[in-house]
């Protein structure tokens, strides 16, 4: 149990596919065409850094949004019935289940102009608005696909937290918000921050969703054209290197939110 | 009042989730081609999913993959936990911040680099064609992070003295392990296995840079949406997979009921 | 658990039996190939949904026909665009033996030496090809390549937003009355295309002003840049007007019979896509006869009512119904002529500077 031994066979494998993969990315960032060193790979980032904030702050608001909605679900849900809570989490999970192409045109139907929303808007007197290709759809589209993955782990960590500390709670006069402040909140922080790892990171490059909810071309996506149409692995490489640069700076200053400071994540 | 607004959340929460479900699946039959018109009602695309040997052996190799996958990068994931559970605070942050590339690296950089080294190794050195192996190896790399970061914090909130309890009880260490702390963080093996499987049925980069000639649905579907033909042939699939799934669902919870089920607390 | 696997199992059993029911041969008038059978396996790969399958029990699956009539195993993948295929076939990773894809991408893949060269014209079936369609720019000795398919880019709209008058020129797509209801292709060069035509320009200029003049035309506009989008977009009227091959037109038409197809008068792209054999590939003796087999008047025929898209094969066109034939948005009797004074085009292949330019003056676009 105390021993480090397990880790062992991932650590071998850690080097071989993850370092190494990593290394040709670096490789291609500090290199041009012909293989010698250089920085120029860089001024694209200046180039697209208006981008770069765009996709970041949509996924900042979407996982928020996802936070906010999980947050309260996942006390709902480790309250319910055993049995309850096993098949409430797949039926969670479920629709994630069902193919991303599939899931985004259904989505894009209900916004669209003559789509199931406007249509009842339509139906009752109004008149359509514009919800798809805006950032509100875009938005909607990542809380749609990350919100399970904000929910599940917050979950099986509020799940856990000892029920006899509610009641301590409420013995010693507190009541709702305080016990959910000063009990719920800090014991649950763990998951928190796993939720919002598993959010925020694929919103923040994911390629797909613009195409087809959006407006404008988000990081993921420039990072996609760069590498299949342009088949530029210098620019490429780069773009991606510095977004992962970006994320990871913001999970450091996330995880000094988290006190107990054993992390369990990022440093 | 509580337990209504608690019911009245879940129930939209529920609604907000399975709405373009219904939508997919209303469209899955659609007489016409349109993902956006429906012209009239028919079951021509489930006719043509039971004739579709190419897209029925896609879905069972996306199926086995995720399963083989996701089982695997449990099992590697979880020991992996164990051990940086144990790693000093400097170490633990190094080996962590690693471990977790794969989820910070855009999908299509995960694709590319893998492709390049397998290229290498697969190709150059050992003359093996890419195909399951590739794919299921990259599979296992992205989702062996996801397991790790669900089963950590369950081992945060392990209480070390059931062990010792169970250890001062005469169990042998690694009977007391199986019996005390598996159980304890089962429900985060469950999450990351979950996340994990769900990952791999839906992915497609990093299967399209390593896959070879082996389709998956996800590599067949992207593929075939580009002339709008047969478009909602992946519906009837999609509602088909749906309906199984929710049959699965509520057939074991009526088995369920039948038994002693001890609860969780 | 062990019920659910058993359950998963039946079931998946079930499919697979379903799967095994209809034979292809049965559906077709006269067979292709009598011949006794042949052993060995063809890897193929085309662009997605770009051969005749069956669908309602009466279309024809050619593939699987090919593999009972012929006895070769086929390995059919797909990529959803000419850049994949690319990436794919010269990564090393895969080892196709016939693929299909366009004009100025088999240029590109002759010139980087990818493909193996055979005689097109000691195929038996190769006179049933067009004349027009043989020693074309990109494979002018007819030494790579098999045609497929053919057709023009076009404007699509619908008839009752938009006049055919307007829809004679590129310009209706900027059009303030139409904005937010146009839709534009999501790649470089089909959408400066339109652009280039429109401002005079070649669609293959290298030329840097004339590039970025077409970068500052296509970011005045109000587009919806999509890909597959349009087939959900269009019938359901979400868009008025959308750029989109003519063989795409038919399928949206199928779903909505107030949308109508142009050809602007400034020009547009006219494309060809082929069959081509790999150099790398094992078994060139296998390739070359699938290719003959596709050119088969029948085959022809049959690829050409279930694509939509128009058929270089003249027997097959010979075949086919009248109201196909005489379709002038997919069958332009004006081809030669257009082509001929250079106001359709064919695309080329253009250098690695220029396509990156492009792509990023899109990126540009997209990204406002």
């Amino acid at each position: 149990m105390r021993s480090r031994q397990p880790l062992i066979p991932y650590l071998i494998w850690m080097v071989i596919f993850v370092i190494v993969p990593l290394g040709f990315v670096v490789y291609y960032t500090f290199t041009n065409e012909n293989g010698s060193f250089t920085f120029e790979n860089f001024q694209y980032v200046g180039k697209y850094a208006s981008t770069y904030v765009y996709s970041l702050r949509l996924a900042l608001v979407a996982t928020l949004i996802c936070l906010l909605m999980a947050y309260p679900f996942a006390m709902i849900l480790s309250r319910s019935h055993a049995k309850v809570q096993t098949m409430m989490m797949l039926l969670i999970m479920i629709p994630m289940w069902i193919n991303f192409i599939i899931r985004i045109n259904a989505i894009a139907f209900v916004l669209e102009e003559n789509g199931i929303i406007n249509k009842a808007i339509t139906v009752l007197g109004g008149k359509p608005l514009k919800l798809i290709h805006t950032d509100f759809a875009v938005v909607l589209g990542m809380v749609y696909n990350y919100f399970p993955f904000m929910l599940l782990p917050i979950y099986t960590v509020m799940a856990k937290i000892d029920k006899s500390l509610y009641e301590a709670s409420a013995d010693l006069g507190g009541n709702g918000w305080q016990t959910l402040r000063r009990v719920t909140l800090p014991l649950s922080i763990p998951g928190v921050i796993t939720g919002i790892t598993m959010v925020f990171v694929p919103a923040a490059s994911t390629n797909i969703i613009a195409g087809y909810l959006g407006h404008t071309k988000m990081i993921g996506d420039i990072i996609e054209t760069t590498f299949k149409t342009e088949v530029n692995y210098n620019v490429g490489s780069t773009l991606s290197l510095v977004l992962m640069l970006i994320i990871l700076i913001a999970m450091v200053v996330m995880n000094h939110f988290d006190q107990d400071k054993d992390g369990a994540m990022l440093l | 009042m509580k337990k209504h607004l608690s019911g009245a959340y879940v129930a939209f929460v529920f609604i907000l989730l399975y709405l373009p479900i219904l939508v997919f699946i209303f469209f899955s039959f659609n007489a016409g081609t349109s993902g956006g018109k429906f012209t009239g009602f028919s079951l021509r695309w489930y006719e043509m999913l039971f004739q579709d040997r190419a897209l029925l052996g896609a879905f069972f190799n996306t199926l086995l993959i995720a399963l083989a996958a996701s089982v695997m990068a449990t099992v590697l994931g979880t020991m992996a936990a164990l051990g940086i559970f144990n790693l000093k605070r400097k170490t633990k942050s190094i080996v962590l911040n690693v471990s977790n590339l794969p989820i910070l690296n855009p999908e299509i950089v995960t694709g590319i680099s893998l492709m390049l080294l397998f290229a290498f190794v697969f190709i150059k050195v050992f003359h093996l064609n890419f195909g399951f192996v590739t794919v299921l190896l990259a599979h296992i790399l992205f989702n062996t992070p996801y397991v790790i970061l669900n089963v950590l914090p369950k081992l945060r909130q392990f209480n070390m003295s059931l062990y010792e309890a169970a250890q001062d009880l005469g169990c042998k260490p690694r009977r007391a392990f199986f019996r005390t702390v598996i159980p304890e963080i089962a429900p985060g093996i469950f999450a990351g296995f979950l996340m994990a499987f769900t990952f791999s049925l839906d992915d497609f980069i990093i299967t399209f840079f390593t896959n070879g000639d082996l389709e998956t649905l996800p590599t067949y579907i992207y593929t075939h949406i580009g002339k709008g033909k047969t478009t909602l042939e992946f519906n009837a699939l999609s509602a088909i997979l749906f309906l199984i799934v929710m049959s699965l669902l509520v057939f074991s919870n009526l088995i369920g009921r039948n038994k002693n089920s001890v609860e969780k607390y | 658990m062990k019920k659910i696997l058993s359950i998963l199992c039946v079931i998946s059993l079930f499919f697979t039996l379903f799967a095994c029911v209809s034979s292809e041969s049965d559906k077709l008038e006269s067979p292709i190939y009598t011949g006794e059978k042949l052993s060995g396996t063809l890897r193929i790969c085309n662009l997605g949904e770009y051969i005749s399958v069956g669908i309602d029990r009466e279309t024809v699956d050619i593939i699987k026909l090919f593999e009972e009539e012929t006895g070769i195993d086929v390995i059919y993948t797909t990529v959803d665009n000419n850049e994949s295929m690319y990436a794919k076939l010269t990564s090393g990773t895969v080892n196709y033996d016939v693929i299909i894809t366009s004009d100025y991408m088999i240029e590109r893949l002759i010139a980087e030496n990818h493909l193996a060269s055979f005689d097109a014209a000691s195929l038996s079936n190769y006179g049933n090809i067009a004349d027009r369609f043989k020693n074309l720019e990109y494979d002018p000795t007819n030494s790579y390549s098999a045609p497929y398919f053919w057709g023009t880019v076009g404007i699509i709209y619908n008839t009752k937003y938009v006049t055919a008058e307007e829809a004679k020129s590129w310009n209706v797509l900027w059009d303030q009355k139409y904005r937010g209801k146009v839709l534009m292709y999501d790649n470089p060069r089909d959408a400066f295309a339109v652009a280039q035509k429109l401002l005079g320009y070649s669609i293959n200029t290298t030329d840097e002003t004339e590039i970025r003049a077409s970068a500052d035309k296509l970011k005045k506009g109000n587009f919806i840049y999509v890909a597959d989008q349009i087939f959900a977009k269009i019938p359901a009227e979400n868009a008025y007007l959308g750029v989109c091959y003519a063989g795409d037109y038919l399928t949206m038409l199928a779903d909505n019979e107030d949308l109508a197809f142009s050809i602007p008068a400034e020009g547009t792209n006219v494309f060809t896509d082929a069959m081509c054999i790999t150099a790398k590939s094992s078994c060139k003796e296998l390739a070359q006869f699938f290719i003959n087999y596709m050119l088969d008047a029948q085959i022809g025929k049959i690829n050409a009512e279930y694509v939509g898209y128009a058929t270089p094969n003249t027997a097959s066109m010979a075949l086919l119904d009248e109201s196909i034939t005489s379709n002038t948005a997919i069958y332009p009797d004006n081809v030669d002529e257009m082509v001929a004074n250079k106001n359709w085009e064919r695309m080329f292949h253009l250098p690695t500077a220029t396509i990156r330019l492009m792509s990023e003056l899109l990126t540009e676009v997209r990204s406002k």
